[in-house]
């Protein structure tokens, strides 16, 4: 008998479905890389330029983005690196969640037509997510190395940053698309909320800004100011997050993404009848 | 609960497999109206069954037809058993990989070169990379697009797409393939190819399921049938048998 003749699928015997998916990802790991892979070269196949858009896109948008707003906020020194540092950690987030949100709401052909864990499309856009965003990193060092800035070994702790950045993406992009399937308009809806979420964390502007009175809850109920001092330290700080806001960081983003996990297994079996 | 006895000649058994879908009564869009119509206690649904207690078996190595009219619940019967769709009732219970032939397209990507789909096909259908590589060759040879691999997919016509779909998902002698309506398209002689392929897998033991409008292919290529109508087993056997109570049935309505 060939191995895969064990293979035995019985809808009456079922495992947790979390489980289920969570092996299933380990089991379809070759899927997960072909589909990063094909976000990655169909995007940029037809332009001349090619995958150097991946670095320039992002360049042409961090030049900007400093030129316009150093002068506004000229009180921080090195601002561009301040700015660049948040807006790495903000675009990841935003491009990664929006992309779950569309290919799990709309569904894709695939899922339509064939078994694959349900979560695939949500963990290789988490993928795709993690190269734009180490291209990102690498252009950020070069425009520090051109800027003079001075590197910290602290920029060794990165690592554990992007770790948790991408579960806590992945957890969030899990628990929207759960909810906006059966209601589309949350989709739509949570452009909105990134927007007003983008300005109410201190991406492009000094935390000083903030009066005084209202700065400790006004940070510390948003989560993704968490996330961003993980990154914002090392890089600008040139430090080590200290204990207490690694603490808060790892609890917020484990806690969203066994959250979102659970929620969207739970529900991932009523998806079909929507698509 | 029953123990399905693991030893039987079955591979894919259906106990009283019910679909509903739920359809909202009326259109509900917004959170908000949801929410409050749920306090309401004002939500309604009609109900639309697409499958209705359906029992069947398919047996190891066989090519089964199904047949019936449009909105019959084909489909819906393809995804339960390619584990796409769980049923809201009953039993599905499946022995070994199923291999759904895709669609036209799904899966492939355009601005992808034919080998680079071929790659991002095989492991949609869960195969590891490096199986793949091994059955490169063969799926080139059998569609015949040797030079026209390394081309983008945009510029195929929908005949090589469909040959390189089909190349691609029957290159892997998976235990159980789904072929919805794919005998239609490519020329004659591709048909040809197909037909003797399946005849092949029928030799070494892969169950086919064969979807197709086409009369004449169901009774060339299948032993026994299943005629769907409105979500409802009509008639299941000898294929000969199932086509006269479908023609019967055709003509009566």
């Amino acid at each position: 008998m060939e191995p895969s003749e064990d293979l035995i699928y019985d809808s009456a015997r079922r495992g947790p479905v979390a489980l289920e998916e969570l092996r299933g990802i380990f089991q379809y790991r070759d899927l997960i890389y072909q589909l990063v892979r094909r976000d990655m070269v169909s995007r940029y196949k037809r332009s001349v330029l090619g995958i150097a858009w991946t670095l320039l896109q992002p360049l042409g948008m961090m030049i900007i983005i400093s030129l316009v707003f150093s002068n506004l906020f000229q009180a921080i020194k090195g601002y561009p690196v301040y700015i660049l540092s948040g807006l790495i950690t903000w675009t990841f987030f935003a491009q990664t969640t929006n992309a779950i949100i569309t290919q799990i709401v709309w569904g894709s052909e695939l899922l339509r037509q064939i078994y694959m864990p349900r979560t695939s499309f949500a963990v290789s856009a988490i993928g795709t997510g993690l190269v734009n965003l180490l291209l990102s990193i690498i252009l950020l060092f070069l425009i520090m190395f051109v800027m003079g800035v001075s590197f910290h070994w602290s920029i060794l702790f990165l690592p554990v940053s992007i770790l948790l950045l991408a579960a806590f993406s992945l957890g969030v992009g899990l628990i929207i698309s759960t909810v906006a399937i059966h209601f589309p308009d949350v989709a739509e809806m949570y452009q909105i909320i990134l927007t007003a979420w983008m300005y109410l964390t201190p991406i492009i502007y000094p935390e000083k800004i903030i009066p005084e009175a209202y700065r400790f809850w006004f940070f510390n109920l948003n989560p993704m100011y968490h996330i961003l001092k993980l990154f914002r330290m090392p890089l600008f700080d040139g430090v080590v997050p200290d204990a207490k806001t690694l603490i808060v960081a790892v609890a917020v983003s484990s806690l969203t993404l066994i959250i979102g996990w659970l929620f969207f297994s739970k529900r991932s079996d009523e998806f079909a009848y929507y698509w | 609960m029953i123990d399905i006895d693991t030893q039987s000649k079955d591979v894919i058994r259906l106990e009283n497999v019910s679909v509903r879908y739920r359809l909202p009564g009326e259109r509900i869009h917004t959170f908000k109206e949801y929410a409050i119509r749920l306090l309401q206690g004002r939500i309604k649904y009609k109900d639309f069954n697409a499958l209705q207690n359906i029992n069947l078996q398919i047996h190891k190595g066989e090519i089964f037809g199904i047949i019936g009219n449009n909105g019959a619940g084909k489909s819906t019967l393809l995804k339960v058993i390619s584990r796409v769709l769980i049923p809201t009732h009953g039993r599905v219970w499946i022995k070994g990989k199923v291999a759904p032939m895709l669609e036209l397209g799904a899966g492939f990507h355009p601005e992808l070169t034919g080998r680079e789909n071929v790659f991002l096909n095989g492991t949609i259908l869960g195969h590891p990379l490096r199986e793949i590589e091994g059955h490169m060759d063969e799926i080139i040879e059998f569609s015949e697009l040797r030079t026209f691999i390394e081309s983008p997919l945009r510029t195929y016509s929908s005949g090589m797409n469909a040959r390189l779909g089909f190349a691609a998902s029957t290159s892997w002698e998976p235990d159980i393939l789904i072929l919805d309506e794919v005998l239609s398209v490519g020329d004659e002689s591709f048909r040809r190819k197909c037909k003797t392929r399946m005849k092949e897998f029928r030799n070494r033991k892969t169950t086919t399921i064969l979807v197709s409008h086409s009369m004449n292919n169901i009774r060339s290529l299948c032993e026994r049938a299943a005629w769907l109508d409105h979500g409802k087993i009509l008639a299941v056997g000898p294929v000969n048998e199932v086509i006269a109570e479908y023609r019967r049935g055709q003509a009566g309505a």
